[in-house]
């Protein structure tokens, strides 16, 4: 695939590369600058890899510190930035560019502080997802959002990404759950916004920099809420006949005044990837799945499940089917969680992120299913069906090129009817590169503008992730 | 001069006209907040209440939209009529200020106002999901959506809720909504000190009961004994066991009573809305801090500050404070005490005259002050939108 464009590399860079290693190398320690091409290579993608770059250089900083030195020194220098967290980002939002420096957090991975009294834990950027709520596991405690990454991904990419994950129904995104962060700018200057409380002073830079995509600077450290587990948590499999009645139930159940803790929805080409892969468990004669998760002491589970299944009953449902254990819990999750994985075993696949206004479900997966069929290729779809953020995985091989610009016009497509039905064009994963030459079509010139306006006051000459976010054509000058 | 558009295009061409004049204009919903913030020199003035009506709402799927000036009452009214709420139970300003009329739903939007749930279901601008706005260019600008999983752009909801009003005229708002608990209770332990009582609330909010709100009122806040509460809102057969758990989770502190109906309500809109500083000549302050902070900043104040009173909510991160309105308020005792504790003060009610001379809000880094002097001017340009409202010169 090829369709999407990257700025022209900047020649001038490119000739003084020589020098700016030299510069970078005189801020950092030896073994934080990476210049040499076979070690380069792993940075020039990201998940999303049918695209790639290689880029000038990558540096790996150990502290804040050196971070505000290599940002200082690269906004004087001119040369652009392309923050880098564990680089799972499914949007292309850490693809670097050939004239542009990497910098990249993973080395600052340790856990700053625990504070149960004030149900917060200081992090630093690098720390993955998981590792987050591992660290306070033991003590009942976990970190709310759980992207499908969660093992991999840090919480400086989740900050950039602003990203959810199955259990955000209840408990949020991470803009509801980061209460504080250090944040280097590009001239190096390092603020400190928010805290352990709650609602920082002044504007909410908090709410602007989570979902900024790198643009606005580096974070370098988190306070993040951490939450007391329920007593316990269930998931439970609901098979129907088709996702016509599945998309039904999800209503009825919001509609009793009852939010689950989960509700994530698979058609049968989905779970039928994902059950080769997890063995979970999951029925396999039903045209849509539900896996609904209640939490709470087992009566009260018990409790809410009765009325879940009730109205799923009203709703036609075949199998329903309870995890009766820890072991069986893990593998219905499993399964879930790895449908990304586990379709990349079977076919090169790309995965959309739109999200729905939920009462559209039934006739945008017709529409979906149209789109696709026009393409003359396949689709599996799982999605958190409470909240609508869809995730079409279109499967084709991306060694057909014809093919291969199918998929990524058959995705265009599905998120243009995702903006045209009332939703938006990226639930969780980021605009990135990925839906940069979309976002005209959700939103106007004057909201775009707006938005660079405001991007413009922490980097005014494009040197942060230049080109992600907004279409290269028709950006506000510098 | 006051502007009354009753569409957005009247509402944009007000603006444009009072841009090219270059005069200073004030905003208002139902004028029941007009106290927040520093005092205005405001020439002219528009209002959002020609812009009223629900424009969207869809209760399967926990959503509503308005008009900014649409009545908070007939907001709450439609979403209690299907059994729902807004999720953040936003506090109403008018028994503090001592002001009346029907507050909108735009204000809710442009001053994040929450209320005793923010500590649990988030802030108003956790729910707020999308906007329409009048920038300083005239232009109409819209951020979000309708749909709560949305991180297409850059987040300009966020960054316009609670900027009140400096950045622009909100014509609409969209709102995530919940259901309505079946049952309602609160526990109240009682004459517990300060120190005893934010550990019980963290105590609570660290187990796997959910406490929805949770609050301290010291002796003498509405009562001659201190009170230590705690809500509970669920189905009818978890608050039975939820409650039974927390009492017994908790029986060091002695054992509660379980209020519900009219006087647990009563009660929590007390709290809301600070209501135990209605009617006083006192300043009165908000700050917000890491919970276990609360009783040890009240302490340090307390030392330095003769006749402060105060009362916690948010588990002890939110201290409602008030203190003499002569001098600077308290303001520079109260900032000292929070330095070395982290956290930040809002001086809420004070005399025009006192609010002139002291920041409002928390003053900001250098770096920080620059970047909310760069946001302001990304949307108005001319400074036209409640200028001096946050900060001096912004």
């Amino acid at each position: 695939m090829s369709a999407i464009a990257f700025p022209a590399p900047d020649a001038g860079i490119l000739a003084r590369r020589d020098s700016i290693l030299a510069g970078l190398s005189r801020l950092v320690a030896p073994d934080a600058l990476i210049t040499s091409e076979d070690e380069r290579r792993p940075y020039e993608t990201d998940a999303l890899t049918a695209y790639r770059r290689m880029p000038l250089a990558v540096v790996l900083p150990s502290t804040t510190q050196e971070v505000a030195a290599v940002l200082r020194y690269c906004s004087e220098q001119g040369v652009p930035v392309v923050p880098r967290g564990a680089g799972t980002s499914l949007a292309g939002g850490a693809i670097p560019q050939e004239d542009a420096v990497v910098i990249g957090v993973s080395k600052m991975n340790r856990i700053l502080e625990i504070d149960y009294a004030n149900r917060v834990t200081k992090v630093q950027a690098g720390v993955t997802n998981l590792a987050v709520s591992g660290a306070v596991s033991a003590d009942g405690f976990f970190y709310a959002p759980d992207p499908s990454s969660q093992l991999a991904c840090s919480i400086g990419g989740n900050i950039g990404m602003n990203s959810g994950g199955a259990h955000c129904l209840k408990y949020g995104v991470t803009t509801n759950n980061v209460l504080g962060v250090t944040l280097v700018m590009l001239d190096g200057s390092i603020v400190e916004i928010g805290g352990s409380h709650l609602d920082s002073p002044g504007y909410d830079l908090l709410g602007l920099i989570n979902g900024s995509e790198g643009q606005l600077g580096i974070v370098t450290e988190a306070t993040v809420r951490i939450l007391r587990q329920a007593e316990g948590a269930r998931p439970v499999l609901f098979g129907f006949p088709t996702s016509v009645e599945a998309g039904a139930a999800v209503a009825a159940i919001i509609g009793a005044g009852i939010i689950p803790v989960a509700m994530e929805f698979m058609d049968k080409p989905a779970i039928e990837i994902c059950e080769a892969f997890a063995k979970a468990g999951y029925p396999m004669d039903c045209g849509a799945l539900l896996i609904i998760e209640v939490e709470g002491s087992d009566a009260e589970m018990d409790a809410q499940l009765a009325r879940i299944v009730a109205i799923a009953r009203e709703h036609g449902v075949g199998t329903v089917k309870e995890s009766k254990s820890a072991m069986e819990t893990a593998a219905i999750w499993k399964g879930r969680k790895s449908a990304f994985g586990a379709t990349g075993r079977i076919a090169d696949y790309i995965c959309m992120d739109g999200t729905i206004p939920t009462g559209q479900l039934p006739f945008v997966l017709e529409r979906m299913d149209e789109i696709i069929k026009g393409y003359g290729l396949r689709v599996a779809n799982v999605f958190h069906a409470g909240d609508g953020n869809l995730h079409p995985l279109i499967l084709y091989n991306c060694n057909d090129p014809v093919e291969a610009q199918k998929a990524e016009d058959a995705g265009n497509d599905i998120l243009k009817l995702c903006v045209e039905v009332g939703g938006c064009l990226t639930g969780e994963h980021g605009v990135g590169i990925e839906k940069r030459d979309l976002m005209t079509v959700q939103f106007n010139e004057a909201d775009l503008h707006q938005q660079q306006r405001v991007r413009a006051v922490f980097d005014p000459r494009w040197l942060m992730n230049p080109a992600k976010v907004f279409p290269l054509e028709g950006r506000i000058a510098a | 001069m006051l502007h009354i558009p009753t569409t957005e295009a009247q509402a944009c061409a007000v603006v444009a006209s009072i841009v090219e004049a270059r005069v200073p204009l004030a905003i208002r919903g139902g004028g029941t907040r007009s106290g927040l913030g520093r005092p205005d020199n405001a020439v002219s003035t528009i209002s959002s209440t020609g812009l009223t009506g629900i424009t969207l709402y869809e209760p399967s799927e926990m959503v509503i939209g308005a008009r900014a000036g649409t009545p908070l009452k007939l907001i709450e009214e439609t979403l209690a009529n299907r059994g729902q709420m807004l999720p953040f139970e936003p506090m109403d300003h008018r028994a503090l200020f001592g002001t009346e009329g029907e507050p909108t739903i735009g204000t809710i939007a442009a001053g994040n106002i929450s209320g005793p749930r923010r500590i649990n279901a988030g802030a108003a601008r956790d729910s707020l999901i999308g906007i329409k706005l009048i920038n300083g260019r005239g232009e109409l600008v819209k951020s979000g959506g309708r749909v709560m999983k949305n991180v297409t752009g850059l987040d300009l909801v966020k960054l316009v809720s609670g900027s009140f009003g400096t950045l622009g005229f909100l014509t609409e708002v969209t709102f995530r909504v919940l259901p309505r608990p079946e049952r309602v209770v609160t526990l109240i332990w009682e004459d517990l000190a300060d120190e005893a009582a934010v550990a019980l609330l963290s105590g609570a909010l660290g187990s796997p009961f959910e406490p929805m709100a949770a609050a301290h009122l010291p002796a003498g806040i509405g009562a001659e004994q201190a009170r230590t509460l705690l809500r509970l809102e669920n189905f009818s057969a978890s608050i039975s066991y939820r409650a039974a758990e927390l009492a017994r989770l908790l029986k060091g502190y002695g054992r509660p009573e379980l209020i519900e109906g009219r006087a647990s309500d009563a009660l929590w809109r007390e709290v809301r809305d600070a209501a135990f500083f209605a009617g006083t000549q006192e300043a009165v302050w908000r700050l917000s801090l890491a919970p276990g902070n609360g009783p040890k900043a009240t302490a340090a104040i307390a030392r330095t500050v003769p006749d402060a009173r105060w009362f916690y909510d948010w588990g002890g991160g939110l201290v409602w404070l008030a203190v003499p309105a002569d001098g600077d308020a308290g303001a520079a005792a109260i900032r000292a005490a929070l330095k070395p504790l982290g956290g930040h003060a809002t001086l809420v009610r004070a005399p025009d005259a006192v609010r002139a001379a002291v920041p409002v809000f928390e003053p900001l880094s250098e770096p920080l002050m620059r970047v909310t002097a760069g946001i302001k001017k990304s949307f108005d340009p001319e400074g036209v939108f409640e200028p001096g409202r946050m900060y001096a010169g912004v």
